[in-house]
Formats: C-alpha cells, structure tokens, sequence
C-alpha cells in the first residue's frame, strides 16, 4: 500500500511532465511554427487592428449586413462563455423565441419572400457559429440590397463568391462565412 | 437523405474500423509483454523505461488481481487530488490570463473525480472557470492517465483469459507507462497538429479584444485548445475547453476536424476489440465484439439521424423551411452548428454515447425526443457499446460471461469461455458489473425527482425537465460525461451525487472485472469438444446483442417511456 502511495505519487510527477508540459509545449511549438495564424485563433484585421475571428460569430443587427444564426449566450454572441440554448424541441420556451426571430427577420426590414430557412431562426450549439448556409444568405440578399442600394445581382454574386462546399465535396454542409462576406460587402459599397 | 450522407456516414465507420485494425495490432504488442516494435517504438522505448526507473517500478514484477485491483484504485484517487488541489489553487498559480479565482470545493471535487474516472462531466464552462494551468496541467494529465488506467486494466482482463494456472496479471505501472508513452502520446500529438491545421487554436496569449464591424466589443477567449481536444477525443475523456465543447469553433471549426475528432472518438475503443482478439490468440474472437458493438451502434445511429433530418414538427407548423437540400442543411437545427448539420450532428451524438467520449458537436438538451432515447441508451447499456478505452472492452466481455452463462443454461451444458469454464465466482462478479449502472442511474434519479433543490435546476419542464436528470446520471453512472446541457449541476447536491456516482461505476467495476480476471487466469485451458460453444460465430453475435439489449431494456424502459416517450406523446396533445 504505502509502495503503491508512492508509485503514484512519482508516476504522476513524471506523466505531468510528460503530458502536462512537454505535450502541450510541442503542439504549441509545431503550430506556431506552421499554423501561426490557425494557432492565434484566425484573427481578421482592419486598418491593423482586431475586428473579430473568421471562426467566431459577432453581432449583426443592422440592414444593411447579413445577419449571423441566433446565439443564445449571454449576452449574445459571448465568446468568453460559449454554450447553446438547450432548450427542448418541444418547450414553450423555444416556440416563443423562435416566434420573436422570425417577427425579427420579417420585422421593419423585411428580407425576402418565402418561408425562412431553419438555420436562420435556430440558436446554434455553441452561440458563435461563423456560418449561415447559401439559402439564409440568398433569403437576406433582397433586404441588404435595399439597405444599401445596391442591384439584387451584385449582392446575390458576392454571396456566391462566399460559398464554401461540403469539404472535399463530401464532408458537412455547404457554408457562408458571414463576417468575411460582410467585409465584402463594404468593397462593394466603397467601390460606387 | 442525399447520397452525399449515406457516403459520408460510411466512409466514416470504414475509416474507424480500417484504422483501428493496424493501431489495434500494435497495442496488442504495447501491451502483450513483448518489447513493442517498429521505429517510432525503438525511440519511445528508452523513454517508457526511464519514466518506469523515475517512478521507481520494477519493469519485471508480475502482480495478482488484489494488487493490480489496488494499484489502479490508489492511482485513481491519487490523480483526483492533483486536479483537487490545483483548482483550489488556481488564483495564485499561473498561467491564469484570464485572472479566475479558486474553483469553490463542491466543483473542485466534482471535476476531480470527473477527470480522474475518464468520465469529464463538467458542472461549468472551462473558458470562465479554469486557468489555463488546471486546463493543462491537471486535466489534460488526467485524460491521459486516465485513459491509460483504462487500457491498463483491459490489458490485465485479457491476460487473465490468455493465460493459465497463474496468479500473475502483469504490473499495472508499466501498462500505464507503455499506454501513455507507446499509445496515447504519439496519436494525440499528430492529431493535436491536424487540428491546428483547421484553425483549433493552440495559445498561451490569453483573450483577445476585437472591435466588430458594427462598433461593439468582443472578447474572445482562447486557450491552449488543440492539445486538449486531442486528447480529450483519443481517450474517451470528452471535457473540452469550452463550455460548448466541440460545438465551439475554436475546438472544432471544419468538417475535416469534426471528421478527424470523430474518428478519434471511437478509433482507440474499436483497436481495443483488435487488441483483444490478437493477444487472445484467436482474431476471431475480436471480430465478434467489434460486430457486436457496430450492430447496436449502427441501430442508435439509424434513429438519431432520422429524428434530426426529420425536423421539429413545432418549427413547421410556424412556417420555418426544414427540408434538407445541397444549400440549407435542413432538419432540427437548434443547438447545432451549420457546418456539420444535422447528419454530422447525430453521427457525433451517437458516437460519444457508444463510446463513454461525452464530447458534444451539438447540444443534445435540444435533439428530438425519439432521438435523444438511443443517446440515454447507449449509456444505459453500460458502456460496452465501444465503451471507454479499455473499460468498453472489458465491459463487453462481462456480457460475454453473462451471455455463455445463459446459452450454457439453455443446453445444460457447463459454460466456458476461451477454454475457461465460467464457475460461481465469475458469474457473481459478472452480475455486480451489470446491475451497477442500473443502480447507480435509477436511484441517483430517484434521489434527485424527489428533492427539491434538485428539481430545480431543471431547465425545461415536464418529462423533458426529467429527461436532463435521467441523462445526467445516466452519463455520470456510465463514466460517459456528456449532457442535457440544460440542466444547472453546479449545485453542491449534483456535484456530490454525481461525483459519487462516478467514482462507483469507475472503481466497482474495474475491481470486479479484475477479480474475474484474477479466478480465470488460475484455471487450466479445457480442451474443445462437441458441446462447446462457439463464441465466434454470427449466431453468437445476435445473441451477444441481444443479451446486452434486453438486460438494458428490462432496466430502463420504464424510465425512457416517462421522459423521451412521453415527451414524444405530447406532439399531438392538443
């Protein structure tokens, strides 16, 4: 027994080393060295300065930009404090939310006509999904159009510029990356 | 359906099981006695054997299962105090960029026991928690040893069917050294870097502070990610970075690293299957359980995805476009993330419950109610469906037991196993196995509907409020870790009921399964004969499957039928 307390105690100085300091330093190392901008998180910069992660969701509320999927953070679109919604699928709860997101989109500037995509009224999983498929995209183009006097055409071919397939045309689900089309989007407007 | 998912899905199961194959071969030479070999093994061996020298662990001493059995329980208690103490000391301990205090002692003891038992149920959200110092330090550590405590244990369990007329199961430290050295480390390292690869971020620089393009200001935590999630995926651990887990795109930002995570997920518990059958001597034998566990995998997997491409009949009545197509991913999208959709979503669901993982891509408080059921399920099973690392393996071969015993009643004929007749002692030591999980999860929810502070960290109401209590227990009770995010356990009656509920399952099973070991590695080898039983054999399959399935059934029908089913009823209430 007391041979076992010491065992443990000398193995887990070791493994702590071994997979507490040197592992981490290693991955941390090779990754600086060939992935610096993936290792600090693929910071988009402005004029050299921070205005979010091309993997990190932020706020939209305006017309004349895309507007990202719901986050159900607090507040909104947290990236110190991740976490979806959980609400049941079933609960009250969702419906009511649900019902304010679509009054949102349909709301004082409306975008387009037919039903709207489920991703567009659904809070994801993490609060900070970067992406919203092709069809919310296409579905906001009518409103940031008007938003910002533009033709339907431009806005509709800038979205199709944005749209990154299934990887390997196999994997997940075709995507719009909704900051790097919006900073598209001021191009646009500065190039009239 | 589209085409692209049935092909996505397939290629998914033949990598696990193409890969699994080599890597499972290899550890049956890792952990077989042999000095492991092949390149890689010629640099890590000095490694594993001054590490051995360091700890002070005489390479060559064999132990019997009490002292194997004691070894890995003193172990076990050992880590939780690390992770104990270094939560409790975090604010004075850097790294700690983002200046979080002390883990307050109800929390501190539930994450220890948590890590320290492979099971990483976590009662918060580890970006607004814990240092980076406890990240890496204490928990990354755990996932490791953790782990290889589990493949250690294994590794004693197949001894006792491989050898005869001995006392001797090998010497726990040096399985758990040549896990971590030979096994662990190499394949987290280079999945650690694929990920980075994908945009995982791996930093020790603290938050960052954007300014959006709309005005406002954004702190967007970062961490050392990449080293965690690897680890986290490879060794059933589960307990992410952040609190969202893999649905946070700093932990999981591609299909290809969802691919890559979910590949990790069941990739060590399917090589174990491979491991067994190789150091058992009979590959067949390994077949067997790999088809077992697939069949049951392959089922949950069918109705999961069904119920999330399916959608939420409440959303359509609103007017909301569900249908699934090549530019919208359809389906109930409430707590997933768009790049993985709905397929990936219940691909990943069903993988971290068979596996005892707990990782998360998406939050499984908001999948439908039928498709929740095979999520519970294949916690409720035990974990033997995959499993943990090492511990799903030898959970199966409790079934094993369980299952000649009951074919060898039908023809009255003594049970065996490997050549080992199944006696009294082993049957016993069987049944306290199996009945655990039963306990544990019915009576911690039992406990916790008729308490009030309890019910109260519900999140959602009716049956679903108690389907987030039967699935913290189920997870807690199984070592699985994941949630119904839902519900607010950082409580001090969840994080003791829940802590305890781990450390029993870990702990009580692991000694059972090695005192089984320890009877069956003393007996002789009986010779084959007409009235034995085949334990490789399709039929022995279905009958595997089918005692695993009606022992989880008569268990907790009655509990998913006032949840999930009920839950379900209420869609066409009016």
């Amino acid at each position: 027994m007391r041979n076992d307390l010491l065992v443990t105690v000398r193995l887990l100085v070791v493994l702590t080393v071994l997979c507490g300091v040197i592992y981490p330093g290693t991955v941390t190392a090779v990754a600086r060295l060939c992935f610096p901008r993936q290792a600090e998180g693929s910071l988009v910069h402005l004029d050299g300065r921070a205005v979010g992660s091309a993997l990190i969701a932020q706020e939209f509320r305006s017309p004349d930009y895309f507007w990202p999927r719901p986050s159900a953070t607090m507040p909104p679109y947290n990236a110190s404090l991740s976490g979806g919604s959980n609400d049941g699928p079933l609960s009250d709860r969702l419906r009511a939310r649900v019902a304010g997101r679509l009054a949102d989109l349909r709301g004082p500037a409306p975008a387009g006509a037919g039903p709207v995509p489920c991703d567009l009224v659904t809070a994801s999983g993490s609060g900070l999904d970067p992406h919203i498929s092709p069809a919310s995209a296409y579905w906001q183009a009518p409103r940031v159009a008007r938003a910002r006097r533009v033709s339907d055409a431009a806005v509709n071919a800038a979205i199709a510029r944005h749209i990154e397939p299934p990887q390997f045309g196999l994997l997940g689900e075709a995507r719009v990356n909704v900051l790097e089309l919006n900073l598209e989007l001021n191009g646009l407007r500065d190039e009239r | 359906m589209m085409a692209r998912d049935w092909l996505q899905i397939g290629v998914y199961v033949v990598a696990v099981i193409g890969l699994a194959w080599p890597l499972g071969r290899f550890m049956a030479t890792v952990l077989g006695g042999q000095a492991p070999r092949g390149p890689i093994a010629r640099v890590l061996r000095p490694l594993e054997r001054s590490i051995c020298a360091l700890a002070g662990v005489d390479e060559h001493r064999e132990m019997n299962w009490r002292e194997y059995a004691r070894a890995f329980v003193v172990f076990t208690f050992g880590g939780m105090l690390v992770v104990y103490t270094l939560q409790r000391l975090q604010g004075v301990m850097p790294p700690n960029p983002a200046r979080l205090g002390p883990v307050d002692a109800y929390l501190a003891l539930n994450t220890a026991a948590s890590f320290a038992t492979n099971t990483n149920w976590q009662s918060y959200a580890g970006e607004a928690t814990l240092s980076y110092l406890v990240q890496s330090l204490g928990l990354v550590v755990q996932q490791f040893a953790s782990a290889a405590a589990g493949l250690a244990v294994m590794a004693a369990v197949i001894r006792g069917l491989a050898r005869r007329t001995t006392h001797d199961l090998g010497n726990f430290w040096v399985d758990v050294t040549r896990a971590t050295v030979h096994v662990l480390v190499p394949l987290a390292l280079v999945l650690a870097v694929a990920l980075v690869s994908q945009g995982v971020v791996q930093t020790w620089g603290g938050p960052v502070v954007a300014r959006t393009l709309e005005g406002t200001r954004q702190v967007i935590a970062r961490g050392p990610v990449a080293s965690m999630v690897a680890i986290k995926q490879l060794g059933t651990n589960g307990g992410g970075f952040f609190g969202a887990n893999s649905a946070h795109p700093f932990e999981n930002p591609t299909p290809l690293s969802n691919f890559l995570e979910g590949l990790a997920i069941l990739l060590l518990p399917a090589a174990c299957c491979f491991c067994f059958g190789e150091m058992v001597g009979d590959r067949r034998q390994g077949w067997t359980l790999l088809a077992a566990m697939l069949a049951i995998y392959l089922g949950a997997l069918a109705v999961t995805t069904a119920t999330e491409i399916g959608g939420n009949p409440v959303l359509a009545r609103m007017g909301v476009d569900q249908a699934r197509s090549p530019l919208a991913p359809g389906g109930n999208m409430e707590g997933k993330e768009l790049r993985n959709g709905p397929v990936l979503s219940a691909v990943w669901a069903t993988a971290t419950t068979a596996a005892s993982n707990g990782s998360v891509n998406a939050m499984h408080d908001s999948f439908m109610p039928l498709g929740s059921i095979p999520l519970l399920a294949l916690m409720q099973l035990g974990e033997v469906v995959f499993g943990g690392v090492g511990s799903g393996l030898y959970g199966m071969i409790v079934f094993v037991i369980v299952a000649v015993f009951a074919a060898g009643l039908m023809v009255g004929r003594t049970p065996e196993y490997l050549g080992k007749k199944i006696g009294i002692y082993e049957m016993k030591m069987a049944v306290v196995v199996v009945l655990l999980p039963p306990l544990l999860v019915l009576a911690g929810t039992a406990l916790a509907v008729v308490t009030p502070a309890a019910r109260a960290a519900m999140h959602n109401a009716g049956p679903h409020g108690f389907t987030e209590v039967l699935y913290a227990f189920s997870s807690a009770g199984n070592n699985n870790g994941s949630a119904f995010a839902g519900l607010a356990t950082d409580t001090p009656f969840y994080n003791l009921a829940l802590a305890a509920a781990m450390v029993l399952a870990r702990l009580w099973a692991g000694v059972a399964v090695l005192a089984v070991a320890g009877s069956l590695a003393g007996k002789r080898r009986a010779a084959e004969s007409a009235g034995t039983l085949p334990t490789h054999t399709p039929l022995f399959v279905a009958w595997l499957v089918a005692v695993v399935l009606i022992v989880g059934a008569l268990a907790f029908l009655p509990v998913l039928a006032i949840g999930p089913l009920a839950e379900h009823l209420t869609l066409w209430a009016p």
